[in-house]
């Protein structure tokens, strides 16, 4: 079957304030609006519309983390993927630990792409579909802004620091989104309640045979430092006047 | 025990990236470390001697294979895993390409990787933005494990010149796969200065309410002031100003000398990307908008007159 693999993680939504635990100890997610991360809902998003063109025959969609994530899956489900695969791990999930368990997913599932976010808002690492493709020893598109996909082929282009670059891959191969890709579609009512049926099978990590190993010791959160708030000027003339005395211009 | 690091320079094949200079100053920060700088092309010669040129660096490593005609994060990954096992630490930029490479190359070699490094406590200890730089952590790598990790250019000051490293032509066995290939790159050219590196940015965001008036109001400022032009993620939506202009957390984070927001009301993930910046300008017609909460000089009026007065005076 011509399938689509779609990682998505769990992440505190973007609309909410973060703000770090008065102990250092982390930042604050008791009692706060958690939402799948908004660039692998681009990437579920991209998945849905290559089957619907009938470029794909099923879209799975997966993740790693504490029971709470099935939320996330149905949202995934209610918006279109036909399954869903819950490996399930609580603490802290490094990237690589997450691109491990997607490998075994992917090995199993023998997808012909792989799409994920380019990063998770949270972390802000931008690694686990990377670690992926090299795991898998396959092509990586990452930060892409279009998909085009030809036979055995995709064309991908990505937002790069230059401009937009296009690179060809041969499939299977990962890729991750950038935020131009596409506009992901809202999730209807009739679609929830039709969610709650569509499979959803829980692993964990041990049953894939991927340790949950962290090597990252994460010892102090902090906030950042706040910028001062400055003057108002006037006119042009008080603003140019002050840049020069600042020795700015 | 020395600390050996390893940086993987960017280049275009001809001019070292300015992010490699200062992924070099983020590595003199190592305590009792020597730095290497390995660069991958198709001919290093010209990149590497800018590499050797570079204060702190002590070693450059010249690659040379021809699929390094255009760097693939697929072919350079394996070259550089070849090369690292000598080294403690291995360190690229944190742009498009280290953000694409470097996880790969983590990967190769079995290590995680700290993304965005803005600060270095010590050799296996350091700092980095989390949640769009709303949280900063300190992250330490554990006892003897490799350290991986991509620089946030906006923390750091390029590594001056001054240098004479040796350059040492190398040859690395890695296995380069054929599954992935350049087709094009489409670059708007422009003879401003570089965005990521400029000195004086001059920013426009909806505000400004078509392509036509984007062009007209900010390019002639950014001419005389010699800056480089940004745009909000807003602006790029509309179609005002092609999407590598962008500034914020999805787009560049630079850190400037002088910032100048025009027509910016200033969302959070904008002022993610413009934080480090020396000084903050901001003119809006909105005197609540919250750019002025973090500009040094706020102007509250229609930028549509003030902008072009500016420029007058600036004569």
């Amino acid at each position: 079957m011509k399938r689509i693999l779609v990682g998505v993680k769990r992440v505190v939504d973007y609309n909410v304030r973060i703000r770090v635990k008065p102990d250092g100890r982390g930042v604050i997610t008791n009692g706060v609006k958690m939402s799948v991360n908004p660039f692998d809902e681009i990437a579920l998003e991209e998945a849905l519309r290559i089957k619907e063109r009938g470029a794909a025959e099923e879209v799975v969609v997966a993740t790693v983390g504490p029971a709470d994530c099935q939320q996330q899956l149905r949202t995934c489900l209610a918006m279109g993927a036909d399954r869903a695969l819950h490996v399930q791990a609580d603490g802290v999930i490094e990237p690589l630990v997450a691109a491990r368990a997607l490998l075994k997913l992917a090995e199993k599932e023998q997808p012909f792409l792989v799409i994920l976010g380019k990063q998770a808002i949270d972390d802000d690492n931008s690694q686990t579909g990377q670690m992926l493709a090299a795991l898998w020893q396959r092509p990586q598109a990452t930060f892409a802004s279009k998909v085009e996909l030809e036979g055995e082929k995709a064309r991908v282009t990505r937002e790069v620091d230059a401009g937009l670059e296009t690179l060809e891959v041969d499939l299977p191969a990962v890729i991750t989104t950038d935020l131009r890709l596409n506009e992901p579609r809202y999730v209807k009512l009739p679609d929830i309640m039709k969610a709650k049926k569509k499979p959803l099978e829980t692993l964990t990590l041990a049953a894939l045979g991927v340790e949950q190993r962290q090597r990252l010791k994460l010892t102090r959160f902090e906030p950042p430092p706040q910028r001062q708030k400055g003057v108002k000027v006037k006119d042009a003339a008080e603003l140019v006047a002050a840049l020069k005395s600042k020795g700015i211009l | 025990m020395g600390n050996r690091i390893l940086i993987v320079a960017e280049h275009d094949g001809a001019r070292l990236n300015p992010a490699t200079a200062k992924c070099v100053t983020c590595g003199s920060g190592i305590p009792d470390g020597e730095i290497t700088v390995a660069v991958c092309a198709a001919d290093a010669s010209a990149v590497a001697s800018q590499a050797a040129a570079l204060k702190g660096v002590a070693r450059v490593l010249a690659v040379d294979h021809p699929s390094n005609a255009y760097l693939l994060a697929a072919a350079v990954a394996p070259q550089i895993a070849a090369l690292a096992s000598p080294f403690s630490h291995v360190l690229g930029p944190s742009t498009t390409f280290g953000k694409d490479v470097m996880p790969r190359i983590a990967a190769l070699l079995d290590s995680a990787q700290i993304s965005d490094i803005m600060a270095v406590e010590g050799a296996t200890r350091f700092r980095r933005p989390i949640y769009a730089g709303n949280a900063i952590v300190t992250v330490e790598v554990e006892a003897g494990a490799k350290v991986v990790g991509t620089v946030r250019a906006a923390s750091f000051q390029p590594a001056p010149a001054g240098g004479s490293a040796a350059v040492e032509k190398t040859a690395v066995s890695a296995e380069i796969p054929a599954h992935t290939r350049f087709v094009s790159l489409s670059a708007a050219k422009s003879d401003r200065p570089d965005l990521q590196t400029a000195a004086k940015v001059v920013s426009g965001g909806r505000a400004l309410g078509s392509a036509e008036a984007f062009q007209k109001t900010l390019y002639p400022l950014a001419d005389k002031l010699g800056a480089a032009v940004g745009a909000t993620r807003a602006a790029v939506d509309a179609g005002y100003a092609p999407n590598e202009l962008q500034v914020g957390q999805t787009g560049k984070i630079i850190a400037p000398e002088l910032y100048i927001a025009i027509g910016i009301s200033g969302a959070i993930q904008h002022l993610t990307g413009i934080k480090d910046a020396r000084t903050i300008v901001a003119i809006n017609k909105d005197s609540e908008a919250p750019i002025f909460e973090v500009a040094d000089f706020g102007l509250v009026g229609d930028l549509f007159q003030i902008v072009p007065e500016i420029e007058r005076l600036l004569t």
